[in-house]
């Protein structure tokens, strides 16, 4: 792999690199912004935030952060990797259907799938009252039944819509690497549950850690599920600090050391695992061939795989269904959602094609510049992922406002006319903080893509006399195509999902589909928003979808491999 | 670099279709707190009686960060917020500026205003106890008497941290101070049925089930239940009962729906018109109506709204009071672990 500059030749400092330089420096600057915010606003911090969270909520919020991440990296580690080696290795009943199936959670935000749940499972919900009906109770302090509002709940909703980052992550590595290894296992006699443990989850160890460590970011940064099941994360704290307590510094402070805790374990788990990395084959590889399942272990293999579908798919958005169909049944149909739905797509498509172009030249400046201090900013300029929605929208508030007071003074001493906020009022700002947030995701789709490519078309481009920008263009060009498809898709989806950083700063007048479900939620009628919930899962289909069939028999690891990238992992 | 044609193209489309409107005709910019739903009626109202535009944008959370960070140039105009917390913040933060049109001052309670003209409650919303029609005979309880043993295991309420409750607990701290308060906390949190979660609405409908007797909410959610055309939703607002809630002997705890116009007000005229309209007779009743809250005008009456869950007699606190001591009652929540 890449550890050092190759023989570049004689113009060290080309155009091309100099623009590579450039735009790896800009997509930097674009995380700087939020981060450099924060640092300033923590060192101003004397509200004795920290030393209140640290003496009064710490012990018990730590707990709970922990017992939640934990509890999510076991269900996700186990159901993932689990139903990725089912649907690769075996043959059972709907095993291609499953295969797509498994991804089609990725499209659920995980606030939607809380209130569902709630909905369904809580003590005045259909669920628990029928059971009630049945033996007889007549309230539930008679015969009390566990709530779903609480961290075992909350470990089973979240581990449910956040595992396929597991199962994607690791079912490429099944189908990609380890063919050769399990057929020769296989016919050296080796029983099934060896083949599994001896040589298929080790080999997997790095993928699942990547697909696990995204799953954990998502549970760590989520705050509307977390409040509402009644889980104090620390991120919790950083809320209330901020919006009970009055201290913005206080809640920046401990934003940032929650960011450094984050970004110690991510090295901690990286430096472990070593260089037990991917490896890069040039040829293409061979697929591994299922073995056919029979009988008990035919159906216990479907049952596994069709569980994790259901609980974070099927049962969610037939509730979102049955809502909408009721609602508009009576004429409860929003009159914003159309605008909504238009501003949805134009907002999340016109920052996917930003992020990915920029991306695109942050990836390229990594694999072609191999330098230390190249690799550093790359990884910097990924971590939008591990900082929570709504604290990085506050970091980016101040920058982004200075910027267009700057633009609007300019105007108004050219013209003498009042231009307004342009930045904000044109949409700009959310999609600035969408690169913010998603860069790294994107960033590591395609960096799996440039894994792919053997590094020896590199050198033998560059004797035949190629520079940077010639390599690019004539061969990374072509080869890297379908890994920006992977990039596009996974960025609009997040970016279609994304409330925090949208709801603080968008234009007036502007609604899409997740701040019209908030809104909804905010006032105590969740189901109101039941339509535009569906739409934001339907709208995410299409492009999941995709993800899930180009990459049968290719990399689906763009995808995991991407989000991990972006927190820092996915080596070089 | 490269390609830079489609993004470009791109943001020049972006920009067409999103560009703010250049402002020609009469308008008004309102930055809220409160869901757009609850008030555009009374926006529209508006509107339709004077031809000005209403342009809103809803902020949860950061609405004041927003504010201040835009500056001068802040489209903002008027700042509406469901917290008097908010306004008052932003009062501090010198983003509020005192009206010059004549506002009905005089059939507003003062403890209800800012002492200093920048920011006017609009409606008035109760925090009370609710409780279950069928388990609990009584129709009147105080604040003080959640924390009685006699209600060991029988309640429910929100996490201890929710703006609404925090307000409670400030307003609790400013009658009975800080030591006080604590122990009345440790109190209520021992007679907790369940672990705080979920929101108001879900309290009422743990009451239903029967996972406790009686909860902490604000009335107009009960108000949302019964008028919802879900037979279900109705039958769950028809389960619970509001009762008379009090501080000893004093009043309800009420907090707020208001407004302030932005110290940088692009539009200020047409936002003081709307601030006015806001507290007219027609907007009063209207948005009382719309969503069970009370008038802040002495003299609208409440039709509605008192037939669902009887008058008002709000608490005499001063709304600055309260706000001071959240500080206080958040680091209180925490202390005594009320979430846990």
């Amino acid at each position: 792999m890449l550890s050092h500059e190759r023989g570049v030749p004689s113009a060290a400092f080309s155009a091309s690199r100099l623009k590579l330089y450039g735009v790896m420096l800009f997509g930097a600057l674009l995380i700087a912004l939020p981060i450099g915010t924060l640092v300033h606003l923590a060192l101003a911090d004397n509200s004795g935030a920290m030393a209140h969270v640290m003496g009064t909520v710490l012990p018990v919020a730590a707990r709970e952060t922990a017992l939640l991440l934990a509890g999510v990296a076991c269900l996700t580690a186990v159901f993932g990797t689990g139903a990725a080696w089912f649907v690769t290795a075996f043959e059972f009943p709907l095993r291609r259907f499953l295969a797509i199936a498994l991804v089609l959670p990725l499209a659920m935000p995980t606030y939607i799938a809380a209130a569902v749940y709630v909905e369904w499972l809580d003590a005045a919900g259909p669920v628990q009252s029928f059971v009630r009906m049945i033996v007889g109770a007549k309230t539930a302090a008679d015969f009390p039944l566990p709530s779903v509002r609480s961290l075992p709940g909350a470990i089973i909703i979240m581990s449910a819509v956040l595992y396929p980052y597991v199962y994607l992550a690791t079912r490429t590595l099944f189908q990609m690497q380890s063919a050769t290894l399990i057929e020769a296992a296989r016919s050296l006699g080796a029983k099934t549950s060896r083949v599994f443990t001896r040589i298929a989850l080790p080999l997997a160890r790095p993928a699942i850690a990547l697909g696990v460590s995204l799953s954990l970011l998502e549970a760590l940064n989520d705050i509307g599920a977390s409040e509402f099941l009644g889980v104090r994360t620390l991120t919790l704290s950083v809320m209330t600090t901020w919006l009970n307590r009055g201290s913005l510094e206080g809640a920046a402070a401990l934003a940032c050391a929650m960011l450094v805790a984050v970004v110690a374990l991510i090295i901690i788990e990286m430096k472990a695992r070593g260089d037990r990395r991917y490896t890069n084959s040039v040829k293409k590889p061979r697929l591994l061939a299922p073995k056919t399942l029979t009988g008990a272990s035919a159906w216990g293999a479907f049952v596994f795989c069709m569980l994790p579908v259901m609980v974070g798919f099927v049962i969610p958005a037939l509730f979102l269904g049955w809502q909408a169909v009721k609602r508009t049944a009576r004429g409860q149909i929003d009159p914003m959602l159309m605008e909504a739905f238009v501003a949805t797509i134009i907002l999340a498509g016109v920052a996917t094609l930003g992020i990915v172009l920029l991306a695109r030249v942050i990836a390229a400046g990594h694999r072609l510049i191999a330098t230390r201090w190249v690799h550093g900013l790359t990884r910097f300029a990924s971590l939008g992922y591990a900082i929570p929605g709504t604290v990085l929208a506050l970091g980016l508030l101040t920058p982004i406002a200075f910027m267009d007071n700057a633009l609007a003074n300019l105007w108004r001493s050219l013209t003498g006319e009042r231009l307004g906020l342009f930045l904000t009022g044109s949409g700009l700002a959310i999609i600035l903080a969408y690169h913010a947030r998603f860069l790294g995701i994107a960033i590591g789709a395609i960096e799996t893509g440039y894994a792919r490519i053997s590094p020896h078309l590199d050198d033998a481009a560059r004797m035949l006399g190629r520079d940077i920008g010639g390599i690019r263009r004539d061969v990374h060009g072509p080869l890297i195509r379908p890994a920006l498809g992977t990039a596009a898709l996974l960025v609009f989806v997040d970016a279609m999902k994304e409330l925090p950083a949208t709801l603080l700063l968008r234009p007036l007048n502007v609604e899409t589909l997740a701040t019209l479900v908030y809104a909804d939620a905010a006032r105590g009628v969740f189901e109101a928003g039941a339509l535009a919930a569906l739409m934001i899962v339907l709208v995410g289909l299409g492009p999941i979808m995709l993800i899930a069939r180009t990459h049968q028999p290719e990399p689906a690891d763009g995808f995991a491999a991407a989000r991990a990238a972006s927190a820092g992992e996915n080596g070089r | 670099m490269t390609q830079p044609s489609p993004c470009s193209l791109a943001a020049a489309a972006l920009v067409t279709a999103l560009l703010p409107t250049i402002s020609i005709a009469a308008e008004v910019n309102v930055y809220t707190s409160r869901e757009p739903a609850l008030i555009k009626p009374a926006l529209d109202a508006f509107a339709q009686s004077t031809g000005i535009k209403v342009n809103t944008v809803f902020i949860q959370n950061g609405l004041e960060e927003r504010v201040k960070a835009e500056g001068a140039n802040s489209p903002a105009d008027l700042i509406l917020t469901v917290d008097a917390a908010k306004l008052i913040n932003a009062a501090d933060l010198g983003l509020l500026q005192k009206p010059a049109a004549a506002l009905p001052e005089s059939a507003i309670t003062p403890n209800l205003r800012d002492p200093q003209g920048r920011w006017s409650a609009i409606t008035l919303r109760s925090r009370v106890v609710y409780a279950s029609k069928e388990r609990v005979k009584d129709n009147a309880i105080t604040y003080e008497d959640l924390a009685d043993p006699k209600w060991k295991g029988k309640i429910c309420i929100r996490s201890g941290q929710h703006p609404y409750n925090i307000s409670l607990i400030a307003a609790f701290i400013a009658h009975h101070g800080a030591e006080k308060t604590e122990a009345w906390l440790r109190g209520v949190k021992a007679n907790l049925a369940k672990k705080p979660s979920g929101g108001d609405r879900d309290v009422a409908k743990d009451i239903l089930a029967g996972v406790c007797d009686i909860g902490l909410g604000n009335t107009y959610y009960v108000g949302l239940m019964l008028k919802d055309k879900d037979p279900q939703q109705r039958a769950w607002g028809a389960a619970i009962k509001v009762m008379d809630t009090t501080f000893k002997g004093n009043g309800t705890h009420v907090n707020i729906s208001g407004a302030g116009i932005a110290k940088d007000a692009p539009n200020k005229a047409n936002a003081e018109k709307l601030l006015v309209f806001l507290l007219g007779d027609q907007a009063q009743s209207l948005l009382a109506t719309l969503n069970d809250e009370y008038p802040v005008r002495a003299g609208v009456a409440a039709v509605q709204t008192e037939k669902l869950f009887g008058p008002l007699k709000p608490d005499s606190l001063a709304l600055t009071d309260i706000a001071a001591q959240r500080k206080l009652a958040s680091e209180l929540v925490d202390k005594v672990g009320f979430d846990q």
